[in-house]
């Protein structure tokens, strides 16, 4: 947690990423609270990768500082690394190998004790036991998502960051997964950071919305907040709002 | 504070190599395969020059011997980068930096691999050295395992330089496993004598830590005596390049974590 506020899992202070003469995000504040969910939204070059990627160390931001339970994410990330995880679509699992062996190499690495165990519950609860014994290479997209998933899992984190965490995923399974996730963060009291582009997935499972445009947080409310704010009948046509260049409404 | 490297982690890392190899026979048949095919095709060249050669005909395994050595460096230097390369090929770097694992922890891991891709490797070479060809090169007795330690080292540094700059330029730059170890092969004096060179080449040579391990081999081959002096000029040199290539790879990862390459890489 944040040493001046408990109750902070995240501060993020004048973020700003520049590749070359590339401004990716800037000027970009936010804190994130023990047991909150937030949304990332923004279309595509928003800037909401980049300032995931910063929210997790794996980038060096050009400009401001990220806290992470109270430690700076450029030069302190590992003593915090063991209490958050991350899954996205487009970071892989070795392809070669099975999903428990996976799941086993993660599990380890995150220094879980009781491994198997814990692997034996994840795959009761995300449904996985049909293919959990075979390689990610044979698995279809919703079932390597769900593998990415229960990796994010593994060590109970108190913060995870989602990037569309429900990708790939049928309907049913996909409600499924949000169930499981709302439940684990009531059971947990972590703290998620979720990027998507499902609108339902948002305002089901958010508290609170940033909206980011052209790298800079734009706006940001309760889902049911900006909708009523924008006049719209959903956070979708919100987002269209905003990632269309519309006008950002003040208050 | 520093801390310690974590064992389990890098325990962690080594068995995700390890249920590579476990599942892929192919794989592991062809470790063997090439310094196996090394080995026959030295050994008969030794067969020839035995009857044409007074040089080799005084020590009967000297090129057998360099060959399996030489090898040693090769898949140690293929061991760090292949595995480093996989972690690539897989897009898993990402996954792997947002868990609790160390660049400095991967490092060993990717060691610790290198030290067994080399052993599977080259052991089934070195036992069929001796029916095959009459050649035991395990009679080199303990200066066998002073050679085996600096060529392995020396291969470790190549690798990491390798995955260093393959982290940084990204996979295009994946030929330099083979290409790098080759550069400094003729400077390895691997199959001839140090004063082979011209005298400028000898600098380099000298410089390079192959150089002595091979003047080593030759000189327990042919006069019986264990050189110390070239044992520690070999071991000197590690330590030194093993530094250089350990801190080349952790400013490339910097640099990765600024360009935010972590996340980019793979095919």
């Amino acid at each position: 947690m944040d040493v001046e506020n408990p109750q902070q899992v995240i501060v993020a202070e004048g973020l700003a990423k520049s590749f070359g003469d590339v401004v990716a995000v800037e000027h970009v504040d936010f804190t994130v609270a023990a047991g909150e969910t937030v949304a990332l939204l923004g279309g595509n070059g928003a800037g909401k990768t980049t300032t995931m990627a910063m929210l997790l160390g794996l980038l060096i931001p050009s400009k401001g500082a990220v806290r992470v339970f109270g430690a700076h994410m450029v030069h302190e990330r590992h003593k915090v690394l063991v209490r958050m995880n991350f899954s996205s679509p487009y970071v892989d699992l070795p392809r070669r190998l099975t999903a428990r062996e996976n799941l086993t190499v993660y599990g380890h690495l995150y220094g879980l004790h009781g491994v198997a165990r814990r692997i034996d519950e994840l795959i009761d609860d995300l449904q996985m036991a049909a293919f959990v014994g075979r390689p990610m290479s044979t698995l279809s997209a919703g079932q390597g998502t769900r593998v990415a998933l229960a990796k994010a899992l593994l060590n109970r984190p108190e913060l995870l960051l989602l990037d569309e965490p429900t990708a790939s995923l049928d309907p049913e399974t996909g409600d499924r997964m949000r169930g499981y996730l709302e439940a684990f963060q009531r059971d947990t009291g972590a703290a998620i950071v979720l990027a998507s582009h499902n609108m339902t997935e948002v305002e089901r499972l958010c508290d609170r919305v940033l909206m980011m445009r052209a790298g800079r947080i734009v706006d940001e409310g309760t889902p049911a907040g900006l909708i009523a704010k924008y006049g719209r009948a959903d956070l979708e046509q919100v987002f269209l709002h905003i990632a269309r260049d519309g006008e950002v409404l003040a208050g | 504070m520093i801390r310690a490297p974590s064992l389990r982690r890098i325990g962690a890392m080594t068995l995700r190599h390890l249920y590579v190899l476990r599942r892929s026979w192919p794989r592991l048949l062809e470790l063997a395969y090439w310094p196996t095919m090394q080995l026959v095709l030295w050994g008969f060249v030794t067969k020839f020059f035995m009857g044409h050669s007074s040089w080799v005909a005084t020590a009967a395994g000297v090129l057998i011997s360099a060959v399996l050595l030489w090898d040693i460096l090769f898949r140690s230097n293929l061991g760090v980068a292949l595995s480093f390369i996989e972690e690539m090929w897989s897009r898993n770097l990402g996954q792997l930096f947002v868990s609790p694992l160390r660049p400095i922890e991967l490092i060993l891991s990717l060691t610790f691999m290198s030290f067994l891709r080399t052993l599977i490797a080259a052991t089934p070479a070195a036992f069929l050295a001796l029916p095959l060809f009459d050649v035991w090169v395990f009679s080199l007795g303990l200066p066998l395992a002073a050679f085996f330690m600096n060529l392995l080292v020396m291969g470790w540094c190549v690798g990491l330089a390798v995955s260093a700059l393959v982290l940084r330029f990204g996979l295009a730059a994946e030929s330099l496993c083979w290409l790098g170890i080759f550069l400094v092969a003729p400077v390895s004096c691997i199959y001839y004598p140090l004063e082979t060179l011209p005298p400028w080449l000898q600098v380099v040579a000298n410089a390079l830590p192959a150089a002595p391990v091979f003047e080593g081999m030759r000189a327990v081959l042919f006069d019986g005596q264990f050189r110390w002096d070239l044992f520690w000029q070999a071991t000197g040199l590690n330590a030194v390049y093993l530094t250089l290539a350990s801190a080349l790879f952790l400013k490339m990862f910097e640099i990765a974590r600024h360009k935010g390459l972590l996340l980019q890489q793979g095919e």
